[in-house]
């Protein structure tokens, strides 16, 4: 298998297999984060796994202080890392963690229902089905905390993020942008359309690990009544 | 404890940073200027991990209710007590009742005042480090307010005897110590700088043109910079051709080029992943003076490659490993002179 690895900065390297997303690769990477993690060996901060490749972060301090000061720590890194990956077993299917998220679709909880029914030429029964039918990848969590980037939107889902961004979004919206869809973790502005809400919390600040999803996670969307986004909701809060 | 009166323009308290969580898209945060942070902290006998308060263009005023050391570095923010000017890079013994305030902003843009023993706040994954956007860190996640009080750990024992010692050593209500950190240590912040500049992943994907320009034309910081980042205006960059970019995680010092070919440069609180191109990455030794550049001021870029840029913090390093030294001794001897 064929990867290249290239500095980001002078304290972190990515590792890339090929640019394009393909299921088998991305968990080759996934592998080497766990290696990693077994291993913990004493240069390394944090690893980030992304769509098609994963971050390393490292302390070329420590590097030195290892290995001496007549070697770059990037090359040091560079070298670790390619036995690390020699080493990581090939393809093992490891058990996924499936997690349900119930949302309650449309009404005051999802406003854009119903523009997004009428874009894609569907009911907003049909909008709801189509998107919790399927089985979502967590690619990565990115850009905020406990943010997920999941795979495959149903192609007729697919709708322009909206032209004035909303300045405020609350936490636990679910919504579609473009070919995406997702959660919203924290309140924050937004673009996206948003189709409902989830009273799980997908970032609690003082939880082990503190988000609720984790790379390579697989997800459902589960549609809940009114009455059971209050109870859930009043049973978090 | 220490109260605040007035809260400046922005003042968080940070350390060197959440580090662990960006796989849970919690971004790095900590001090913008960590070679200011670690300073002043040293100064007053803390570990360099210890929280300060950064404080950003105008200075907030505070209130100290206990006999304490101090330490400001970084930007000059005219720091007074009783009208009188203080110092910066140099331990102050500070009397309980004292009032530390903030003037002009004379240089630079962000200071650092550390406490002995260190400011005493929640632990939250790993870090005391305000982060705004997800309302973390610090206190209550937010900037320090007026009326906010805060206190600090118990300074390390040979601190504690400092203190007792100048206390009854002196009448007045500050006094730094007569030493400070060598002037060669001591950076200088200017309107211009040139910073080194490895190449980004997808500095080959820009036109022969624009890379010519991110080398050889300055950029000016924009007004809209924060601590996530700050837009650069120049001239626009442009890709060879348009292209889609999955999200890849970015760090601090990242430059990323949105389509409208104004690089906007990553700082502390940047997110964890971004979906722009990036052109350029800025090596480790010069974010601490990208951190006291303020709007208006200009940068330019000087290529570098990652073995060189290692070389140069390492140095970096090596001279902060002396000056803590040095320090120490200086610290325990200064209860004598």
């Amino acid at each position: 298998m064929t990867y290249s690895i290239y500095p980001l900065g002078d304290q972190a390297v990515t590792i890339e297999l090929e640019s394009e997303l393909n299921v088998a690769q991305w968990q080759k990477l996934r592998q080497l984060a766990q290696t990693l993690e077994h291993i913990k060996p004493d240069w390394l901060i944090e690893y980030i796994p992304a769509m098609t490749t994963l971050t390393v972060l490292y302390n070329p301090l420590i590097l030195q202080k290892q290995y001496g000061a007549k070697h770059s720590p990037y090359e040091i890194v560079c070298e670790e890392i390619n036995i690390l990956f020699k080493q990581t077993p090939p393809h093992t299917t490891k058990k996924v963690k499936q997690i349900d998220i119930p949302v309650c679709y449309g009404g005051q909880l999802g406003p854009d229902l119903l523009d997004v029914a009428q874009y894609t030429k569907l009911t907003p029964k049909e909008v709801i089905q189509l998107h919790s039918e399927r089985t979502y990848t967590v690619y990565m969590i990115g850009f905020a905390p406990g943010f997920p980037y999941l795979g495959e939107l149903n192609q007729k889902l697919h709708i322009p993020q909206r032209t004035s961004p909303r300045l405020f979004v609350p936490a636990g919206s679910v919504g579609i942008g473009g070919e995406q869809t997702g959660v919203y973790p924290l309140d924050s502005p937004g673009n996206w359309q948003i189709i409902g809400q989830t009273p799980l919390a997908l970032f609690l600040e003082n939880a082990d690990p503190p988000s609720l999803l984790k790379s390579g996670d697989q997800i459902r969307f589960v549609p809940i009544s009114e009455a059971e986004y209050t109870t859930l909701r009043n049973k978090k809060g | 404890m220490f109260t605040i009166i007035r809260s400046g323009m922005l003042t968080t308290i940070q350390d060197l940073g959440r580090h662990g969580y960006q796989q849970y898209g919690v971004s790095v945060s900590g001090a913008m200027d960590t070679f200011a942070h670690r300073i002043a902290n040293l100064l007053v006998g803390n570990d360099e991990q210890q929280a300060t308060l950064e404080m950003t263009l105008i200075g907030p005023a505070i209130l100290f209710e206990d006999d304490t050391f101090i330490s400001i570095c970084g930007a000059d923010l005219s720091p007074t007590i009783d009208n009188e000017p203080l110092p910066l890079w140099r331990p102050i013994f500070v009397r309980k009742g004292s009032k530390l305030s903030f003037g002009f902003c004379k240089n630079g843009c962000r200071a650092y005042l550390a406490i002995a023993g260190g400011i005493r706040v929640a632990n939250v994954m790993g870090s005391r480090s305000t982060f705004l956007k997800a309302r973390i860190g610090g206190v209550q996640g937010r900037a320090v307010q007026s009326g906010d009080q805060l206190s600090s750990y118990s300074p390390s024992p040979y601190i504690t005897k400092l203190i007792e010692r100048f206390t009854c050593m002196t009448t007045k209500n500050h006094l730094p110590v007569k030493w400070h950190i060598s002037y060669e240590c001591i950076p200088h912040f200017n309107k211009k700088h040139t910073v080194f500049i490895m190449k980004g992943k997808h500095f080959s994907q820009f036109t022969r043109d624009s890379q010519e320009h991110f080398f050889t034309k300055p950029f000016t910081i924009s007004m809209n910079s924060d601590r996530m980042g700050y837009r650069l205006k120049g001239t626009p960059l442009s890709l060879v051709g348009p292209k889609e970019y999955l999200s890849e995680p970015v760090t601090f010092g990242s430059i990323q080029v949105p389509t409208n070919g104004r690089p906007i440069l990553l700082m502390a609180d940047h997110p964890t992943t971004g979906g722009y191109p990036r052109i350029g990455e800025v090596a480790s030794v010069d974010l601490p003076l990208i951190a006291q550049l303020k709007p208006g001021d200009v940068l330019s870029f000087q290529e570098i490659s990652v073995q060189q840029a290692q070389r140069l913090l390492l140095e970096r390093e090596a001279m902060i490993g002396v000056l803590k030294q040095g320090i120490k001794l200086a610290l325990k001897g200064a209860g004598n002179t």
